[in-house]
């Protein structure tokens, strides 16, 4: 890279800097202005970094376009494990105050309205988001046989993304908020995403049109139309003005019934392309590769690729059954929903059957049987999406916990488990390691996610139904039975086998980044390094 | 024939084509619901909210209350003896952002206004379970204790006429003035000329006094978040609503 690109990199910084000081010397709000003052440090340690690093004789060694680019993988790796350890953590904090609800303190920063969201875009952007830019940097790399593209732009990409985070999860607890649900950040947050995003795209395309090979293999369809939609709805969305251009506070272009089903627009196709797609193109490379086998179907794969993407933009008006948004967007979002149920299962299908002739490798693969789960628990919650959009049990699963228990056994089973799986995969290869420290902790870590989700999945199936079951329940004189707090008291057995559920599969999470940390300084566990050796 | 192999050799033929493809299901689903004139009932009674009021539900979005109440009467017998007449669009429609909900661990709040006394709000928000033991809700002691900040409570006003809400000179210019009004109930001739059931023609009038019950002088945050859980709902007068009219029919 020539210098002149690195001083114009650098000058963007330092401009990017005093903005930030500017924004922050005129805020109306405390919560701006910390966060400008976060914008600041962010630019100065930037430009810091660049300096110390920069040979400003100007012979900066290009690195060969044959040479991936591996680094800001590694660091996308660590970066998952880290906010995956933190988004668990929240969530069980989060579960647990509401079995045992003196844990809110009464203190603002600790009450549930506000961690809620900090666990949801913990995992779903922080831990997701992450997964899935490093493995989607992985990937590209090593099916077009190029090395990223645009530079150090993926760096950009990588630190811009943890800077989002960041704001994110600060400003909920301190009560920044759209209260739009999986898009809470305010204005000013999202425009910086916008600019990652867009720096995101750059280098993915990039590196397709640069590409050595002539055929894009399908996991690469999969995470481009992952984030061409994420861009679409994420600007969509969070259409806003804010009150003043030195506040945090926003009110949002559209109001009641349009509002929200723009939100719910943009709330199921958050699960359809963030946590569906992209982990799709997750299964299509890692799969295959971890079971040594060809995908199963490759015209299956084109068909469930267009059926998928195209069908589940329609699927939004579900979340709004009964409401009052206007009767036919509801039967449509139903229909489309109902329909839906099959490019899933296309997906899944694909995924599944690609262990033709492998399925002895579940017996010895621990990694392997991660990502076999995850696939079947995305079969699984695929077909209970489908049915929950149907209207009439809509009316009877809709405001309850059931609806946590489906996100869960998507989020846990499906996103969960393809991306800790994926995370073995690459964890000895990114450091050049022969193997991982210890596949009996992988076994153990399998084990305790999954019971952990069936704790989980099964008590807020029976808290769900019951709970909706009790409000619409009448006596023979014509009376309702209970009172909502009655209801409320019957939940809470179920909100501590949730939270024990929740503790399993962090306790998984710990183990992961215990053999991971083992892994990257390159110990074997002892007892497996003497099985290995007798193996060989 | 069309060979989709041409697709998988060209980056941007496949960005193109996908991308027209995930557009379509938004168009069809929203687009019309800016045309369609039946999107939202024509009702009597929706006025904008009051400065305080505004101010308080700033502070219901802030402590992310949405996230355990909807605002969503659904048309069910269970709920509507349960909580009173279902929810209208016309009743969020100076709701930016919409406010929902999407579950229900505490009760819907659509129609709270009006049910309990003040009295019972302070208490219940300071400490949940001195009211309701089973309740497993956060306590808001701090609110109690925050002095609201509506300084810039006329810029809010103003960007929210942008949007389309129908806040006129008159409100923006008595702003201020209003949110004291309101909070304290004195001097509120002004307040209910503004926002008064005679100008809007709604159900009820503009409720004034200290919700908060920490005096008249003292403008909390409490005061506004109970002087905007005071009026959800309240505004539609329903003896002019026909549900079954056509024009009403969705």
């Amino acid at each position: 890279m020539s210098l002149t690109v690195r001083l114009v990199q650098m000058g963007l910084l330092g401009a990017g800097a005093l903005l930030a000081l500017f924004m922050a010397a005129n805020a109306v709000d405390e919560v701006f202005a910390f966060h400008m003052w976060v914008f600041f440090a962010a630019a100065v340690l930037g430009l810091f970094y660049m300096a110390r690093n920069t040979d400003f004789s100007g012979a900066q060694p290009a690195p060969k376009d044959d040479e991936y680019m591996d680094g800001v993988v590694k660091a996308g790796v660590i970066a998952t494990v880290f906010w995956g350890v933190i988004g668990f953590t929240m969530g069980v904090y989060a579960a647990s105050e509401l079995a045992w609800p003196f844990l809110n303190m009464d203190y603002e920063l600790l009450n549930f309205g506000r961690l809620r969201p900090v666990h949801t875009s913990a995992v779903i952007f922080a831990f997701g988001g992450n997964a899935l830019i490093a493995t989607s940097f992985y990937v590209v790399q090593r099916t077009n046989r190029t090395r990223l593209a645009f530079g150090n732009l993926a760096w950009f990409v990588f630190w811009g993304y943890q800077l989002f985070i960041v704001l994110a999860a600060t400003g909920y607890v301190l009560g920044a908020t759209q209260s739009r649900e999986y898009a809470e950040p305010e204005w000013y947050v999202d425009l910086w995403l916008t600019i990652v995003w867009v720096a995101y795209f750059l280098v993915f395309f990039g590196t397709l049109i640069k590409r050595k090979v002539s055929h894009i293999y399908v996991a690469n369809w999969f995470y481009l139309s992952f984030i061409v939609t994420i861009a679409m709805l994420h600007i969509g969305n969070n259409l806003a003005l804010p009150v003043s251009l030195f506040g945090m506070k926003s009110y949002s272009l559209l109001s009641g019934a349009p509002d929200a089903i723009t939100q719910w627009w943009y709330g199921h196709n958050a699960v359809g392309f963030f946590l569906t797609a992209g982990f799709l193109g997750m299964m299509y490379y890692f799969i295959p590769k971890q079971a040594q086998r060809p995908v199963y179907s490759y015209r299956l794969s084109i068909i469930h690729f267009w059926a998928l993407i195209f069908i589940y933009i329609w699927a939004g008006p579900h979340h709004l059954h009964y409401t009052a948004l206007p009767d036919w967007v509801q039967t449509l979002g139903m229909v489309m929903s109902v329909i839906l149920w099959m490019p899933s299962w296309g997906g899944m299908i694909n995924g599944l059957m690609t262990l033709s002739g492998a399925w002895d490798k579940l017996r010895t693969d621990p990694i392997l049987r991660m990502m076999v789960i995850a696939v079947a628990f995305y079969g699984m919650s695929t077909f209970e999406g489908p049915m929950m959009a149907i209207k009439s049990v809509n009316a009877l699963s809709h405001y309850t916990d059931w609806t946590v228990g489906h996100v869960h056994s998507g989020a846990l089973g499906w996103v969960g488990m393809i991306t800790m799986g994926s995370m073995y995969f690459l964890m000895p290869r990114l450091w050049n390691r022969e193997r991982l420290y210890s596949h009996t902790l992988v076994s153990w870590h399998f084990w305790l996610a999954t019971l952990g989700i069936v704790l989980y999945a099964a008590s807020m199936w029976v808290s769900g139904i019951m709970q909706g079951l009790m409000w619409r329940e009448y006596d023979d004189q014509g009376f309702l039975v209970y009172s909502f707090v009655e209801t409320v008291e019957a939940m809470h057995p179920y909100y501590v086998i949730r939270a024990l559920g929740g503790m399993l599969y962090l306790t998984g999470g710990l183990i992961m980044a215990y053999n991971f940390y083992m892994t990257a300084k390159g110990r074997v566990r002892a007892s497996e390094a003497a099985l290995a050796a007798a193996k060989a | 024939m069309f060979k989709h192999e041409k697709v998988e050799r060209s980056a941007t033929l496949l960005l193109v084509l996908s991308f027209i493809v995930v557009t379509i299901g938004g168009l069809v689903e929203i687009v019309p619901l800016f045309w369609l004139n039946n999107t939202i009932e024509k009702v009597k009674g929706m006025r904008p909210y009051t400065p305080l009021e505004l101010a308080g539900r700033n502070i219901y979005i802030r402590e992310g209350c949405y996230l355990c109440h909807s605002q969503m009467i659904r048309p069910f017998r269970d709920e509507v003896e349960r909580y009173g007449h279902y929810s209208l669009a016309a009743e969020s429609m100076y709701d930016h952002p919409f406010q929902w909900g999407s579950k229900r661990t505490g009760p819907d709040l659509a129609r709270v206004g009006g049910k309990y006394s003040d009295q019972w709000h302070v208490q219940h928000l300071i400490d949940p379970r001195a009211v309701v033991p089973e309740s497993v809700m956060p306590g808001y002691p701090f609110l109690a204790r925050r002095e609201l900040k509506y300084d810039d409570i006329a810029d809010h006003l103003k960007t929210l006429r942008k949007l389309g809400v129908p806040y006129d000179d008159d409100m923006i210019a008595n702003a201020k003035a209003d949110l004291v009004a309101q909070a304290s109930g004195e001097e509120t001739e002004g307040l209910i000329k503004r926002y008064g059931k005679a100008r809007w023609g709604s159900a009820t009038e503009v409720k004034a006094r200290d919700f908060g019950l920490d005096g008249p002088q003292k403008i909390t945050e409490m005061d506004a978040l109970v002087a905007y859980l005071q009026m959800l709902g309240t505004l539609v007068d329903f003896k002019t609503f026909d549900a079954t009219d056509v024009e009403n029919l969705r």
